[in-house]
């Protein structure tokens, strides 16, 4: 991959510039890295204890049409990550372990569950979020227009993960049928249950996603 | 009436935006300056004491900052029940899973290691799993203190050896030690009836599985606490979480602008807030407390089981002589719950039985909590009854939905045990045979009789209709708004935003009795620093009835001021002003008199009443405290909600679904289902539309395969995450399905409207069932869920072949 970014080991920390303070530096020049760094060593996620050595590494990373540099350690999630780090907590946490879609990210324009994926492993690629999908002046996605007009959702905390999954899956079927579309977001749960509203929404989704593309 | 330009409209609800691009925060999206996490050590047996905990090593770690054990929590005493209240860390674990001890560290994996660190003596106790198991005359006791609560007070039951008996022949025993009550001769029912079924029945636990976990983040600024948590309801939690901690109510923010759903198990708050507060405080730093979804599945609340045995006789033209129903109820091991006792007062108002005794008894196990899961008791009563009310229907050539309506309740219908005088209670109003007709019509139920039953291929074809009541609001709750100098009109809300909308959607009833143009309006939500009001949980269905009457009855203090002012100010009686068209002004002039904002700048110059100053008597202390911190700022409306009401609000949901079913796997689809709603007036279509399917779905989950398992032998669920105890799908709804409304307003309430949280659930399960009944037979299961190999089981045996009452299996 050309375009991987430098990595920046823990160790240069040693030869003068602590990773720390060039995060400071890329903070006060500006760039969008959060202000919440809190350090996770590591396989939190599991609750397990992290593995001996384990080293942060500075790693850059496109979210959101940005280049974000952040340090991640090697077992750290994409999730994690954009939470912790990245202070995007639009993607949410319904389970840590692939089983409900709340967390799903777009890596290249294909849903993924960031709960589950390692941050490093998404270096060099596109991450888009719940947050990366209006546009700058706030104009809504017509998946979030649509979701807005039917109001497809309850309490939303599945509605980051629907709403990336449905982008998604547009992507590769723009016109989908309702069960065709219903099978496009099962690997989404949402505990409040109405399944229905949501295809509602999702199909107006669609249409508004066709419109949007020939516009 | 004014004109309904609001209510019953679809509006974009405040919160969406937010909502849909990730900026809405949920307690786990909250940072605050020197941010600890915690991490939670689980008791690892069913039941046991701690004899020593030695945090030392653990201490000594770098980067650990705190530890906190149940010995930091307030001192409590027990009950009257004889058992200490539930704390979030115990000495005493009594299911496996429950938290003994947290610690606090500068981040969450050095606090997960710390844990590993910590030494912990544990004395194993006696334990048991299966209430059925514990009654047995050598089982045991799941609590020290005894197996069950027999007159509210925990103490040892044991059935005899007789009793057991007719558990091995698959039937449950009418042992001793039940609650009881009765309506009318149930022996003469009985003779009554042209057909008599009999059947013992076990309705499974399930946890409550909101999407988001019960994570809470805590710091102390100045002596109080402020919080940051999931909960159901915003103005209630201040009081429970004050206790849990020991601090007084005054000392408590709770801040929860949106939670990720709760289903009951977040009234009001949770325990577990205690947990973070105390290490906080105890550290000196905000502390976030991110739960798991496995330590949810432990501490997150559960819906109680049901082992049950049910009698019921039915004559020829479908009318229910006489029930008999009998449940244990699996408790959990901690406070009594009221799931029993509701299935008998839901039985009841259900189906109207000409005569009826009701025997029940609460047995404590070492499982998670209980708390009461949408349609508590209410749901569970919908699995044990409908498919026997169906089975007799068949028995007598009877079509499912006659049934239903012969004995469907109406009007002030009586329901639940006789009061001191000998009567039994009754509700505001009931239209289920209207909302049975409307659905019969909308699901197209009559052509669909044709399909009933059928075989084709491995496929077999079935219908399902129930008929679902639960209770559906309560009274007395307050309102606070106020109309200022800007012109617009804010309201505050105590209520809990889980995405029902009601946090909202009840605060248009008032705009719309004001005249006041929607885009004017502001909730204020989701914190209680902002002087919100004393309101409902958002839990029993309550919130639409109960918060309504509050907008009404302040919107109606708003619009006497608003009169009394432009009398006192412009001259004639408060009674020659109207409001309308952002104004108060004479009658038939509504560009003359005050516009709202002069309004609020005099009611301001004037004091006293109209803006605050001085406050209705009978308001909630919360309420004159909040009005207190709003007075001065414009024109108040400010009211308890004293409108009478005669009867009890219920609220009642009929479902109708088709299944389609392999006979060689066992494998279903519903294939179709709908829903129609008796809940009074309509108040906002899409919310209730959530509702009512999202409610139907959770009860369809129910019949389908969620379920907790135990090993039995070491005490040990096996079913922890989503995948071991699965909602529904999108997959395993159908893909469209249906609803409507009755929309006849409910006369006991100024509004008309009704809450609709429960009633759906039992629906959506007893539609279900009620259809694989339809289209299995009598005989294919006698538990829930019904899941395939027990299907495929019943058809090779040609009856149910499962354990007949055990208890999580
Ligand atoms: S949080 Fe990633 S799938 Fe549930
Ligand atoms: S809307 Fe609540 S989990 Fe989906």
């Amino acid at each position: 991959m050309a375009e991987n970014d430098p990595v920046v080991t823990a160790d240069e920390g040693q030869r003068g510039v602590s990773r720390r303070n060039f995060i400071k530096g890329v903070i006060a020049a500006g760039a969008a890295v959060s202000t919440t760094s809190y350090l996770f060593r590591g396989g939190s996620i599991l609750g397990q204890p992290s593995l001996p050595g384990a080293v942060e590494r500075l790693v850059t990373l496109n979210v959101n049409g940005q280049q974000r540099r952040v340090d991640v350690m090697k077992q750290e999630t994409l999730a994690m990550t954009l939470r912790y780090k990245l202070g995007l907590t639009g993607t949410k946490l319904g389970c840590d372990r692939s089983e409900c879609g709340a967390c799903t990210v777009l890596i290249d324009d294909v849903p993924h569950y960031s709960c589950s994926i390692l941050t490093h492993s998404v270096r060099g690629r596109k991450v888009v979020t719940i947050e990366g999908l209006a546009s700058p002046t706030g104009q809504l996605h017509p998946v979030q227009q649509a979701v807005v007009d039917a109001q497809g959702f309850q309490c939303a905390f599945c509605m980051p993960g629907f709403v990336m999954a449905t982008v998604g899956y547009l992507k590769t079927n723009p016109n989908p049928t309702r069960p065709e579309l219903a099978h496009g977001i099962s690997g989404n749960l949402c505990r409040c249950q109405d399944y229905n509203k949501i295809l509602d929404a999702m199909m107006l989704a669609a249409e508004y996603t066709r419109r949007s593309s020939r516009a | 009436m004014p004109e309904r330009t609001l209510v019953g409209q679809n509006y974009t609800t405040p919160d969406l935006v937010a909502k849909v691009t990730g900026k809405a925060k949920y307690a786990e999206d909250y940072r605050a300056e020197g941010m600890l996490f915690c991490k939670l050590l689980l008791s690892p047996m069913p039941h046991a004491r701690v004899r020593r905990i030695d945090s030392s090593k653990a201490l000594a770690m770098k980067g650990v900052v705190g530890v906190l054990t149940a010995d930091d929590f307030p001192p409590v005493k027990p009950d009257q029940s004889g058992l200490k209240p539930e704390q979030a860390l115990t000495n005493e674990p009594v299911y496996q899973g429950e938290p003994i001890l947290a610690v606090a560290a500068v981040d969450e994996v050095t606090a997960a290691d710390a844990i590993e660190l910590i030494e912990l003596d544990l004395e194993p106790l006696p334990f048991a799993v299966d209430p059925i198991e514990s009654l047995r005359p050598e089982g045991a006791n799941a609590r020290l203190e005894g197996n069950a609560y027999v007159d509210r007070k925990v103490a040892t039951l044991k059935w005899t050896a007789e009793d057991f008996r007719e558990v091995a022949a698959g039937r449950l025993p009418f042992g001793k030690g039940a609650d009881e009550w009765k309506v009318g001769d149930v022996d003469a029912g009985f003779k009554q009836a042209d057909v008599v079924i009999d059947e013992t029945v076990v309705i499974q636990s399930t946890g409550h599985q909101p999407l988001e976990t019960r994570t809470a983040m805590a710091y102390w600024q100045n002596g109080k606490l402020y919080l940051h948590g999931s909960t159901q309801s915003v103005a209630r939690t201040v009081a429970s979480v004050a206790g849990w901690v020991g601090v007084e109510p005054s000392k408590v923010v709770i801040v929860s602008e949106y939670t990720g759903g709760g289903f009951g198990s977040k009234i009001p708050g949770a325990h577990s807030m205690a947990i973070p507060a105390l290490l906080s405080k105890k550290t000196g730093r905000p502390v976030m407390m991110r739960i798991s979804r496995e330590e949810e599945h432990f501490i997150g609340r559960a819906r109680a089981g049901m082992q049950a045995r049910a009698r019921l006789g039915m004559r020829k033209d479908g009318r229910i002589t006489a029930l008999d129903l009998y449940i244990v109820m699996d408790n959990g091991p901690y406070s009594a719950q009221g799931d029993a006792r509701s299935s008998g007062s839901i039985a009841s108002l259900a189906y109207q039985p000409m005569t009826m005794r009701f025997r029940s008894v609460a047995v404590l196990t070492n499982t998670p909590p209980r708390t009461s899961q949408r349609s508590p008791g209410g749901m569970q009563v919908n699995a044990i009854l409908e498919p026997i009310i169906t089975k007799a229907a068949r028995k007598l050539g009877l079509d499912q939905v006659a049934v239903r309506h012969i004995n469907a309740p109406a009007g002030k219908a009586p329901y639940g045990p006789p009061g001191q005088n000998g009567k039994q209670r009754y509700v505001t109003s009931a239209f289920v045979k209207e909302a049975l007709d409307r659905g019969v019509e909308l699901f197209g139920w009559d052509a669909r009789k044709g399909r009933s039953g059928q075989r084709r291929g491995s496929k077999a074809r079935g219908i399902g209709v129930a008929v679902s009541p639960y209770v559906g609001g309560s009274i007395g709750f307050d309102a606070i708004m106020t109309i200022r100098p800007d012109g617009r009109l804010y309201f505050q809300s105590g209520i809990g935003n889980l995405g029902t909308h009601s946090t909202i959607d009840v605060h248009r009833v008032a705009a719309e009795l004001l005249g006041m143009p929607w885009e004017k309006c502001e909730v204020i939500w989701g914190d209680t620093s902002k002087h919100v009001p004393w309101s409902c949980s958002s839990a029993g269905s309550q919130t639409v009835h109960a918060m309504t009457r509050a907008a009404h009855a302040g919107a109606m203090d708003a619009k006497r001021k608003l009169q009394e002012l432009a009398a006192h100010d412009l001259g004639g009686k408060p009674d020659d002003y109207d409001v309308s068209n952002e104004r108060v002004h004479r009658k038939g002039n509504a560009s003359g008199g005050l516009t709202f904002a002069q309004a609020a700048k005099r009611a301001i110059e004037l004091g006293g009443k109209y803006d605050g100053h001085e406050l209705p008597k009978d308001i909630n202390p919360m309420t004159k405290t909040s009005a207190t911190a709003l007075a001065g700022l414009g024109l108040m409306g400010v009211a308890k909600d004293n409108y009478p009401r005669d009867g009890d609000t219920h609220s009642y949901v009929v479902g109708f679904a088709e299944v389609e079913v392999d006979v060689e796997t066992g494998a279903y689809q519903i294939l179709d289902y709908t829903a129609v709603a008796d809940c009074g007036t309509v108040l906002h279509p899409h919310s209730l539309a959530g509702q009512i399917h999202g409610g139907s779905v959770l009860g369809m989950g129910h019949a389908i395969g969620q379920r907790w398992t135990y090993d039995q032998h070491y005490g040990r669920p096996l079913a922890k995450r989503f995948h071991h105890t699965k909602p529904p799908t999108i997959l395993d709804v159908p893909v469209a399905m249906k609803w409507d409304a009755v929309n006849i307003p409910d006369p006991e309430t100024p509004v008309g409207a009704r809450g609709i949280g429960e009633p759906p659930v039992g629906a959506g399960y007893g539609a279900v069932l009620n259809a694989l009944v339809d289209a299995l037979g009598d005989d294919a299961f006698r538990r829930t869920p019904v899941t395939p190999d027990v299907i495929v089981a019943a058809l090779d045996a040609g009856k149910w072949t499962h354990e007949a009452l055990t208890a999580h299996v």
